[in-house]
């Protein structure tokens, strides 16, 4: 089976548009939690491009770090929302 | 075959896309977390797998093995996407933001 490079790229860029709407409402989130939300969603949308990435470039390495960086930022998420719950 | 991963792209995109529109336009927290979290897990569902059905008809060992550290990516966003959100939903509501609109709480009145 033959799938050109370019429609993984394709894919790429329409994540990378996403993300830039998410970095929007981070921006202009009238409270904490939306700007929680939208990093939240930046986050899974950073995981979804490293691993069409990662089949582009023929890397595994680039899905490894997909691994860690869907966990490390569970856990931040997590101690965000601690924060948020009952302070410090 | 490449069409069944082109699908699996288009759907990806589509959802992804939705949720990124749902967290534009919703008017409080809890619609923005409820359309962007859901649309944005179900879409990174449809994206991880188009890659797993391309590595496993690519064939031959880096094929597989880019099929399998998939399926364990794919595993852990689907455990920590929906404990991430509900954590961020009850830590909104105990800090004390309100649905837009919301005339009473009964979530409020019972703790």
């Amino acid at each position: 089976m033959i799938i050109e490079p370019i429609v993984f790229f394709i894919v790429a860029a329409c994540f990378l548009f996403f993300m830039l709407a998410s970095v929007l409402r981070i921006g202009l989130g009238p409270t904490v939690g939306d700007r929680v939300v939208g990093l939240d969603t930046m986050n899974t949308l950073v995981v979804a491009t490293m691993i069409v990435l990662g089949a582009a470039y023929r890397q595994v390495v680039f899905i490894d770090v997909a691994i860690i960086y869907a966990l490390l930022s569970f856990v931040g998420t997590l101690y965000i929302a601690r924060y948020l719950e009952r302070g410090l | 075959m490449a069409v069944i991963v082109y699908v699996l792209f288009g759907i990806g995109i589509l959802f992804n896309g939705l949720g990124t529109v749902a967290l534009l336009r919703f008017p409080d927290v809890y619609t923005r977390l409820h359309g962007a979290t859901k649309c944005t897990t179900f879409g990174s569902i449809f994206t991880a797998v188009a890659i797993i059905v391309y590595g496993f008809s690519r064939g031959g060992a880096d094929g597989r093995t880019l099929a399998i550290h998939t399926i364990v990516a794919l595993i852990a966003l689907l455990v920590t996407n929906p404990t991430g959100s509900h954590a961020i939903a009850r830590a909104a509501h105990r800090s004390g933001v309100k649905p837009a609109g919301a005339v009473v709480d009964k979530l409020e009145e019972r703790s």
